[in-house]
């Protein structure tokens, strides 16, 4: 009962600090201690995930190394926090973490209710199921009476419940805490589906005994946009933690990358590139930032196009396409984020 | 106290009555500010933090689904019905927890004091084994080996309307059809003959000595009545039986395999305390007893069920208290298994679906508080019921 026992000491953290007021400075707060502290999953392959020698890596943990890299020139600068669905909002409303990029969905309760604010979106995701491919099942409105497995602690049980009723077809629920005896349980025979986010169905199929028996059925049955999300009232935190993103995005439609960032910065001729990259006048100052706080996000994490491949994308064992999370450019694609001028 | 004995210049402050009253004062006030300090300052930061706080979520419909609902539950129904739910769901799991553990537990325990060599080393072999492996763990194992075990839906086991797979147990469900009152008010005929029978049985043993058997006569006239008033009101009964559909197996009653895992575990678990308790229980009284008893004249089932039983109950009753509260409280690890009871659903679900931590932790807090202390008092009276009457 471990997630408990945090739970009830971030609940007596709440009620036993001083207040520090709805409009902490974040920012003064980081620079004095000197690094980031980013919550992150237990481990969801492609989002967050701690290597053998505990290194993180996946997009959420980007997301925090870019805010670093803006504010610090470093994305070294982060320390992480490793926390179940159940324990992440009580972590972030109580000030142990700074940020919270969790694969979390953004939700109007979550963002009305819990003294939270969503800042930008990294990825574009949807609730779909996972069946046997002997089942003979090819579309979610077949599973009129399947036992249909989840985990417990997310946005999954409440969709579950809606598409069920809405089409009118039975089910039987198995809730379990942790997502991975949720897929043991599923593996196992409990459940004849399993569901989560899409991006979840194919970092947990590569999990299972046999991957290729499985099957992840067509229909998406909610919208999932995931992004980082921090306390709310702190504007100025926001700003950076939101503009941090579309900095990536930005970079990824004006073909800057890791690679070539230095090379750009020192030839452009671009008045906006010369902006962005802070070779003219200092927008970073609007937000307490460096001048070079966009060139140091693209240069030290790359942008949105490479944190996907490297962490997602085809060539990586998640295997995800681009799918929605392209740029708007292109076909099928909404990734689109506001111009940095 | 006489006025001799006490000094002359005796101020307010010098006597012992007044101090003990005025340091309880001032520890009662401390108390009661700090308490009032941590009250404020949370609510003050739960504002400043713009988080809703009150339980007028319990209202709202709760939407999500739950696998076990004793009572009507949908998901349009509201957070304090689903809550209901999964309290009903904890108390059935810990009393049916504590009654087999109970059992289990007095089996196992004269087990291991039997003469038999091998019955005593399987029991020896029990209780070690289950008391020194984590319950979580052992929960997984009777959960997850069970699963793995099983047939899949359309390969069930199958025997007369039971069907066994790895969704559960299914058997036929009876459903009463008209007349079936009259077979209830042979019922609880039945029952008050039989508390007549066991009350008069009890009045002539004292007044004769002439002993009569009257709870297995009990149990026959139950039995025997309800069954003639079944068959006078031809049998209303109609039994809806279980069917493999195409996923799952449809009708009938199911026992699902969370509800069997978590039972199994948390019963052979404490089981395995309290047959030690109750080894140590009987070992306590005196072979004097025993001796004394036979002498009497007394056979051996009736020397235990009277003399040695009710000596060792005293010493086995107040860590026997302690054990059914671990077991209330341990159900609680049912929700890693999915067996929905107050920590996933109030705890787990509601908490996610509405984010008011303090109020759902704040509930979950005051209900097993009070399930251990409703545990406890009966436990209290049942021990001074049986303790030792001087006169």
């Amino acid at each position: 009962m471990k997630s408990n026992v945090c739970k009830l000491l971030s609940t007596a953290a709440i009620a036993a600090t001083i207040s520090t007021g709805a409009a902490a400075a974040t920012l003064d707060d980081v620079k004095s201690k000197g690094f980031i502290q980013c919550g992150v999953s237990n481990g969801v392959p492609g989002f967050s995930n701690a290597d053998d020698k505990g290194n993180w890596s996946g997009i959420d943990v980007d997301a925090c190394r870019a805010v670093a890299s803006a504010i610090f020139g470093d994305d070294q600068k982060v320390k992480f926090t490793p926390l179940s669905a159940k324990e992440r909002f009580t972590a972030l409303q109580s000030g142990e973490i700074d940020i919270l990029a969790r694969n979390t969905t953004w939700t109007y309760t979550r963002d009305a209710s819990l003294g939270l604010d969503f800042t930008a979106v990294n990825f574009y995701d949807g609730q779909g199921f996972m069946v046997r491919k002997d089942l003979g099942v090819t579309s979610a409105l077949d599973l009129d009476g399947a036992t249909v497995c989840t985990e417990q602690g997310t946005t999954t049980e409440l969709n579950m419940a809606d598409f069920f009723r809405k089409n009118k077809l039975s089910y039987v629920p198995v809730v379990v805490q942790k997502a991975d005896e949720a897929l043991s349980a599923y593996d196992q025979g409990r459940c004849d589906v399993y569901t989560t986010d899409k991006s979840g169905l194919a970092a947990h199929r590569t999990k299972l005994a046999n991957p290729s028996a499985h099957l992840i059925l067509p229909e998406t049955i909610s919208k999932e946009p995931l992004g980082p999300v921090v306390r709310h009232g702190d504007n100025q935190w926001k700003d950076i933690v939101t503009w941090s993103m579309f900095v990536q995005v930005n970079a990824e439609e004006m073909n800057i990358s890791s690679k070539n960032v230095a090379k750009v910065k020192s030839e452009t001729n671009d008045p906006g590139i010369k902006r962005l990259l802070g070779v003219e006048g200092d927008m970073g100052a609007q937000l307490g930032l460096p001048a070079d706080w966009a060139y140091n996000i693209i240069a030290n994490v790359g942008n949105y196009g490479e944190v996907f491949e490297r962490n997602v994308g085809p060539s990586t064992p998640v295997d995800l396409p681009r799918g929605l999370n392209a740029l708007w450019t292109e076909a099928g694609g909404i990734m689109y984020a506001p111009p940095v001028r | 106290m006489s006025d001799k004995t006490t000094p002359s210049n005796n101020s307010f402050l010098n006597d012992a009555g007044n101090r003990a009253l005025i340091f309880q004062i001032v520890l009662l006030v401390m108390v009661v500010f700090a308490g009032y300090y941590l009250f404020s300052n949370l609510q003050s930061n739960l504002d400043n933090r713009g988080i809703s706080t009150g339980f007028s979520f319990f209202n709202e419909p709760a939407g999500f689904p739950i696998l076990i609902h004793l009572i009507e539950y949908t998901e349009a129904n509201t957070y304090g019905r689903a809550f209901f739910v999964a309290l009903i769901n904890t108390f059935v799991i810990s009393l049916l927890g504590i009654i087999l553990a109970t059992i289990i537990g007095v089996i196992m325990g004269l087990a291991r004091l039997s003469k038999n060599w091998l019955v005593a080393r399987l029991a020896t072999v029990y209780i070690e084994t289950l008391r020194n492996i984590p319950l979580l763990l052992q929960m997984f194992f009777w959960y997850f080996a069970v699963l793995a075990a099983l047939p899949a839906p359309r390969n069930s086991y199958e025997f007369a309307d039971f069907l066994l797979n790895k969704r559960g147990i299914y058997s036929p469900n009876p459903i009463a059809q008209d007349g079936f009152g009259l077979v209830i008010f042979g019922f609880v005929l039945s029952i008050v003959a039989s508390i007549g029978l066991i009350i008069w049985a009890k009045k002539r043993q004292t007044r004769t000595g002439l002993w009569f058997p009257a709870y297995w006569s009990s149990l026959g006239v139950i039995v025997g009545v309800t069954f003639l008033f079944l068959a006078v009101s031809g049998f209303p009964i109609e039994f809806d039986l279980p069917q493999k559909s195409r996923f799952n197996v449809t009708g009938g009653m199911v026992l699902p395999p969370e509800f069997v895992a978590v039972l199994v575990a948390l019963s052979t678990y404490t089981g395995a305390f309290i047959a030690e308790i109750v080894r140590a229980g009987i070992l306590s009284v005196n072979w004097g007893q025993t001796e004394a008893a036979r002498s009497l004249g007394l056979r051996d089932n009736l020397t235990q069920r009277l003399i040695v039983l009710p000596q060792a109950l005293r010493v086995i009753i107040p860590p026997l208290t302690s054990q059914y509260l671990n077991l209330a409280k341990n159900s609680s690890l049912g929700a890693a298994i999915a067996y929905p009871e107050l920590v996933a659903v109030v705890m787990g679900t509601t908490l996610n679906q509405t984010g008011q931590a303090i109020e759902t932790i704040g509930l979950c807090m005051l209900v097993y508080g009070s399930l251990s202390l409703s545990i406890s008092v009966f436990m209290n009276w049942y021990n001074s019921k049986m303790s030792l009457i001087e006169r």
